[in-house]
Formats: C-alpha cells, structure tokens, sequence
C-alpha cells in the first residue's frame, strides 16, 4: 500500500473517531438533551478519541519509514555474498545505490550481474513487506486506540482537560522548533569551529594579519598551507559597518523624526510606504546597483580630487548599504518616537518650547531606549549583509582603515569559502565555521548589550 | 439638592486643612444653597445663540468674542463670548464632549497642534489678539501656562523638569538664578518639602498628586499671567486634591486660574465664577454662589442637580 494511501486512511479513520466519541458521550447520558450532564461540552469527547487514534498511529508511521530504508539496506547487505561485501565503505555504498537504482527500475552505473539483480528483486520484496506490515500495524493501532478512548467516556470524564494537555504539548513543540534549531546551529558551528582550531590556533585566527584561505586540496598540489589570520576580515567589516552606520543613523534619525513630528499627514501617507518599498528591495539589486553605479562614481569623484580610489571600494559597499540600512533606522526610531505619549509633547509645548525645543529636550531623550535599540539591530544587519559587499568590496583582504581601497568582510569570505568545489574536513572550509562562530558571538553581544542599555533607561524613566 | 449640601458638608468636616479662609476666593463656601430659593425664578430653557447670565467682568484680562471651533465638520465651540478677570478663578463645568478642553486649549494656542482644529473669532489676551499674525504662539504659551488632566512630568530629573521652562526661556542668568526659581516655584507648589531631598531623582518616580504640583511648579517657573488647568485633579485622591485646591487658592492671587472640573463642589470652592457649557455653546456665566444656588437656564439647573452629565 502507498503510504500516501495509508495517510488518507488514517485521516478518514481520524474524522470517525471524532464523531464515534461525541455521539458515545450523548450515548453515556442518554442522548443529546441530556448533555449537561457531561463534564465537558461533546465535541471535547470526539477531539479526545481523535487524539487518541491518531497520535500513536502516527507516531509509529514517522518512526517506521525513518528506519526503514536502514533497515533494508542491513538486511540487503548481510544477504550479498562475502566477496562483494568485503570491500572498502565507499564501493559499497555504490553498490548499494546501483541496486536500490536497479529495484526502482532507474538507469544505474556499470552493468548489473545477477548478484546485483538477485538483490533489486530482494529490496523489492522486503519493501513491499515493510510496506504490509508499516498499512497493518497503523491502521490497528489506529483503531485500537479509538477503541480505548470510546471505552473511556464516562460523563465524569474530564475529555476537556486531556485535550487541553495535548493542545498545550503541541504549542511548547511548536515553539521548541524554532529554539531547539537555533541550539542545533550553535552546536554544529560550534563544533566544526573547534575542528578548525585544531588545524589552526585560536590566537592565530584571531590576532593574525593575513588572511589566504588557499590550501592544497590534493596532497601533491603546489601551494601552500593557507594563512587564517582573520584581522583583516573583522577591519573590514567594522570599516564597512561604520561606513554604513555613518550614513544610515543621522538620515534615518532625521527622517523619522520629520516624519513624525513635522510632516503633515499627506507627507507621511506618501512617504512611509515608500521607505517601505526601500526596505523590501532584494540587496541583490543593491548590490548591483553598488557595484555598478555607486563604486565608479566614488572613483570619478575621488580621482576628481585627486585620490587613488580602487574600483571596488569600503565606501562604496559602505554607502550603498547604509542606504538600505536607512528605512529599517527610520522606522524603529519612529516608532520609538511615536511611543512618547502625546502628554509629554503637549506639556513641553505647553510651557512654550518650539518644536525643536520639544524634540530634542524631551521627546528624543525619551525616545532614546528605543532609537538605540533600533540602531543596535540595525548594526547587526549591517554586520550580517552579505550581498552587496560580495558585489561591490572587492574579495582582497587587505588590512587598512581607507575606505577608497577593497576590503573583505567576514560574510563575503564565509561565502568564498564555501563556493565551488572543496573538501569538507580541509581547514579551509572548516574556517568559515570559525568565521561564522565569531559573527554569532558578536551580534549575540550586540544584541545583549542593546537590551541591558533599553532596560536601564526604561527602568530610568519609568 | 439636599444630598449635595449633605456631601458638602461631610467634605468640610472631613478635610478642614483644605478649607483655608479666605472667603474673597471661595465665596460660595459658607452660604447654604436652598432648593427654595431656586424654585422661585422662571428658567430659560431652550438652547439659544445667547449666553445667560453675565459674560463680561470688570477688570478683563482674556476676552473672548464669538469665538468658533471646528474639528473638520465637527462644530466643537459655537460662538462662544466671554471674559476673563485678572486674578480670578473661572470655573468651566460641563457634560463630557461638551467643549470644555477645546475651549481651554484656544487660549493657549495649543489647538494648533491639532491638524483638524480651526479657529475663529477673536480672543485676545491683555488687549492683544492672540490669533493675531505677529504673535508667536511660543511666546503666548509662556505667558498662558497649562495643567493637564494626568499629570506628565517629563522623563527628567525633578530638578529639571522644574528648570525646563525657564532654561528655554532663559530666565535665569546663572545656576545659582536657576536653582533660586526652581526652588521658589517648587516651594510655591508646596511640593518643596517632600522632594528637597531627591533634587536628582526622576519626576515620574512621584505619587501622583505629588506629579500633579511638580507639573503646577513646571508651569509657575515660567512665571506665567494666567494658568489653564484641565481637569487637575480628576486623577487624584481627596487629599492630594485638597492640597491642589488650595494652592490653587493661593496662586489665584497672582493668576488668573481657568480651571475645568468635573466636580461641583470643586468648583464651588474654588472659583469665583462659573461657565457652564452644553454641546459647544456657553449657556450660562455668573458668579459661582448664583450659578449654585439660582441658576437661571433650565440646563444649568439640570446639570449641577444630577440631571445631566
Ligand atoms: N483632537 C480632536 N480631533 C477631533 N475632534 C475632537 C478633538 N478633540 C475634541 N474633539 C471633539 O470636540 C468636542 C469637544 O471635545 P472636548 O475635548 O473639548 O470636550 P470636553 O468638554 O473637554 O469633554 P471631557 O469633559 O470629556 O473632557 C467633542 O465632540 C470631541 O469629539
Ligand atoms: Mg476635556
């Protein structure tokens, strides 16, 4: 049977269950007007019975076609004759795939000998088997379970708090999703970094001033043994997320506070969904338009006055990504600035203040938790940004403060490091583990930091 | 009627600090209010263009002629005419929604800030029209100061949320001018007491009643001509309220004090007269003994009897 087949059945399966269990709890009472007996209201009895039918049946059906295939492949392999058994792992997996290829009637690699054909017919046959009794055992379960629950429904039975529990048990995995992955990557980046600082040490990467990711792949290669010092990369990053942050925070600040404070509301009904346009742009298109449009202009400008400005340059990454930075500063600020409450502006203006006065003396100090909160994320985005400094920095690691020459971030070399063809255990690609654990580290402390700065002051003014 | 002299008079006993003397400010303390005497005079009764009773004064300082708000369509204020004396408090009482704050907030100017909000007629304020082209509604708010109904220190230090207004204005020359004024206004504010000690601390840490005087001390600082207070006290207990009431006595020596109050006896023991206002129109002004005890508009009479509002 196809398991889609069996996924049907058990959903049809499921939906009698609901119905069994709300007409056996008019049943215990004695028929529908009397169902203020019930501890629950009826539909919680049928919740219940579904509950019990499908949860096990299901539970069973993933952890069964989990194993399966392992299973199989064991038992595929036990059966070859030992010649063919006794060779090296990666020959076997091969072999393996070519008759799983061969049992599914796919084109395989070499030609089948009847050994190989002897075992397709084997997978087969254990496949369907599996299958048989994968169909048999759900469905039973299924309908034991139903069984048990309808047996249960008493009018005392609290059916509403069962269900709650198991409603309550299936939110808390919902939300362990998103947490238990976010443990998960910790701990693989985590580990894979530690590999890396095997192969190369912790103060090199860190202090180190050269970066050249480029080792020998082959053992007979040319070439060197790479350096990974990571200096460079972090300069790089910092120069271009100042770049960024420089033109992003006073013209994100200033549009928000116009935006809030002085535009009428014609300006803002115009202008909020454009900044909003602005944020939703790919940094693709950034990119490009950094690249080609923002970095020539920065070269004519700069040999205009008499600079040597490369054609890849931190500042113009830096610019083109402080532009897309812009509409995520304006928009926290201005809901920062939108959450002083209008008391405070009225007082201040109330005493004679201009508005100037009252922005900058009281509502922007009481805004300020939120501004910085807002500036905080906003340097975490600029340090995370990886398109447009892949298309307009430039690749070279040099290690300076001039914004008119290429530098590399920590993103843009995670990216050239994983690109292309590379071995998984070479310290090459192992650094960029390494790289991507220091750009954890960081944000997680920007974002710490910015939280404990937002409580102070809350705490402060509240 | 006899329940309200009833409660008046269990107040007076229960809080005699809040009953300073000084019958010249609160002229309706001491005199019963008889249901008999009201009976006896023929009320107006429809809502008319005119205003009963008597809107001029002698010595005016605000004068107000036919003055109109608009929200947009929304007809807030209807030609409204009415005088305001140097130094003397006016009550403006009235059912929820009737214009009240709007009215308030004409004088000040703070309506401004309001997109919607336009406003006619003239107002002027020691003879100079207030919605004039020269005047700078700045200005004019450092001279009109205003009490809100919550209070809303600003997220400052005590000592700067006094010292706000006259570091804008620049009324003080020096620190030591500074503190000077922030002492005075805070001490005029009876407030000076309790927070001497805690200069540094942040206003919003205050109770609520001791917000409301930081917030009155704010305005004095600025030395102000009149003070507009919106429902000062309708967010305070009796006892905070009390203190309110008679600073409010004292600074009516020095202001003028409008004052808008959802409690009769409020206004009965702090003002000298009384607005009562109905849908956006001014229905009747007296002195605030005549508006209590003989009302002469049937709404009036309805309105401070329990009958509306
Ligand atoms: N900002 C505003 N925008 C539009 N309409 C407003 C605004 N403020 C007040 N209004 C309208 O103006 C009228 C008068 O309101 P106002 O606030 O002056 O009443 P009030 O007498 O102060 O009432 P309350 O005693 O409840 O404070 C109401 O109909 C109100 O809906
Ligand atoms: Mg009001």
């Amino acid at each position: 049977m196809q398991n889609l087949t069996l996924i049907l059945l058990l959903a049809a399966m499921a939906g009698g269950a609901f119905y069994a269990g709300r007409r056996r709890s008019f049943a215990v009472v004695g028929g529908p007007a009397h169902g203020a007996q019930l501890h629950s209201l009826p539909g919680y009895y049928g919740y219940f019975t579904l509950i019990w039918c499908l949860l096990p049946a299901l539970g069973l059906f993933f952890v069964w076609v989990l194993l399966e295939p392992k299973v199989i492949v064991a038992l595929i392999v036990q059966s070859l004759p030992d010649p063919q058994r006794m060779v090296s792992e990666g020959e076997l997996n091969l072999l393996v795939n070519n008759i799983r290829n061969l049992a599914a009637g796919d084109a395989i690699s070499g030609d089948a000998d009847a050994v190989m054909r002897d075992a397709a017919e084997r997978y087969n046959e254990y496949l369907a088997a599996s299958r048989r009794v994968l169909a048999t055992l759900t469905l039973g379960i299924a309908g034991l379970g139903g069984a048990i629950a309808l047996r249960r429904i008493r009018p005392e039975f609290r059916a509403r708090n069962r269900v709650e529990q198991v409603v309550l048990y299936l939110l808390i995995a919902a939300s362990s999703i998103a947490i238990l992955t976010t443990i998960g990557i910790v701990l693989s980046v985590l580990f894979e970094a530690i590999r890396f600082f095997r192969e190369v040490s912790l103060t090199e990467f860190l202090f180190g001033l050269t970066w050249s990711p480029q080792t020998a792949i082959r053992a007979d290669q040319v070439g060197s043994s790479g350096s990974f010092g990571a200096v460079p990369l972090f300069t790089g990053t910092l120069l271009i997320t100042t770049i960024a942050m420089v033109v992003a925070v006073p013209v994100g600040l200033m549009t928000a506070i116009y935006l809030a404070e002085y535009s009428s509301s014609r300006v803002r009904a115009v202008a909020k969904p454009l900044l909003e346009i602005l944020a939703g742009i790919p940094t693709v298109v950034y990119g490009f338009f950094a690249a080609l449009t923002v970095a020539p202009w920065v070269r004519t400008a700069g040999e205009a006055i008499g600079l040597e400005v490369a054609s890849e340059s931190a500042l113009a990454a830096g610019l083109v990504m402080g532009i897309m930075i812009i509409p995520l500063v304006s928009s926290l600020s201005d809901d920062a600035i939108h959450a002083v409450p209008t008391a405070m502006r009225d007082g201040a203006l109330g005493l004679g203040s201009t508005r100037s006065e009252t922005m900058i003396k009281v509502i922007l100090p009481a805004a300020l938790p939120g501004i910085v909160g807002g500036i905080l994320l906003a340097v975490s985005r600029a340090i995370g940004e990886t398109m447009i400094v892949v298309m307009a920095a430039g690749l070279a690691a040099n290690l300076t403060a001039n914004p008119f020459e290429a530098v590399t971030t920590v993103t843009v070399q995670i990216v050239t490091l994983l690109v292309g063809d590379q071995e998984f255990d070479s310290a090459k690609t192992l650094a960029a583990f390494a790289l991507g654990l220091v750009l954890f580290v960081v944000t997680l402390c920007l974002n710490v930091i910015g939280l404990m700065f937002v409580r102070k002051y809350r705490e402060q003014y509240e | 009627m006899a329940g309200m002299t009833e409660m008046k008079i269990t107040e007076e006993e229960a809080m005699p600090e809040a009953r300073s003397a000084d019958s010249a400010v609160e002229p309706a303390r001491h005199r019963p209010m008889g249901a008999t005497a009201r009976k006896a005079v023929e009320r107006v009764t429809e809502l008319g263009e005119q205003t009963v009773g008597e809107v001029r004064c002698e010595n005016p300082f605000i004068v107000t002629e036919n003055v109109d708000v608009y929200y947009g369509d929304n007809h807030a204020i209807q030609n409204v005419t009415l005088e305001i004396g140097k130094s003397e408090v006016i009550a403006l009482i009235g059912p929820s929604g009737c214009g009240k704050s709007t009215y308030l907030r004409c004088l000040n100017r703070m309506n401004d800030s309001i997109e919607s909000a336009r406003v006619t007629g003239k107002i002027a304020l020691d003879g100079q029209d207030i919605y004039g082209s020269d005047l700078d509604p700045v200005a004019l708010r450092a001279r009109v100061g205003m009490v809100f109904q919550k209070p809303n220190p600003f997220p400052k230090s005590i000592y700067d949320n006094v010292a706000y207004g006259p570091r804008i204005h620049g009324l003080a020359a020096d620190r030591a001018e500074l503190d000077d004024i922030v002492h005075t206004s805070l001490d005029r504010a009876g407030l000076l007491k309790e927070v001497k000690d805690r200069m540094d601390e942040p206003g919003t840490g205050l109770s609520g009643g001791q917000q409301q005087r930081l917030c009155i001390a704010r305005t004095i600082a600025v030395n102000p001509e009149v003070i507009l207070m919106d429902e000062p006290c309708s967010a305070l207990d009796p006892i905070a309220t009390a203190r309110i009431e008679d600073l409010i006595d004292e600074l009516s020596q020095d202001y003028a004090i409008v004052i808008v109050t959802h409690s009769m006896q409020q206004a009965a023991r702090v003002s000298k007269r009384v607005a009562y206002f109905h849908l956006g129109r001014l229905v009747e002004v007296d002195e605030t003994d005549k508006i209590f005890t003989n009302p002469r508009h049937k709404l009036t009479e309805d309105y401070i009897t329990g009958r509306i509002g």
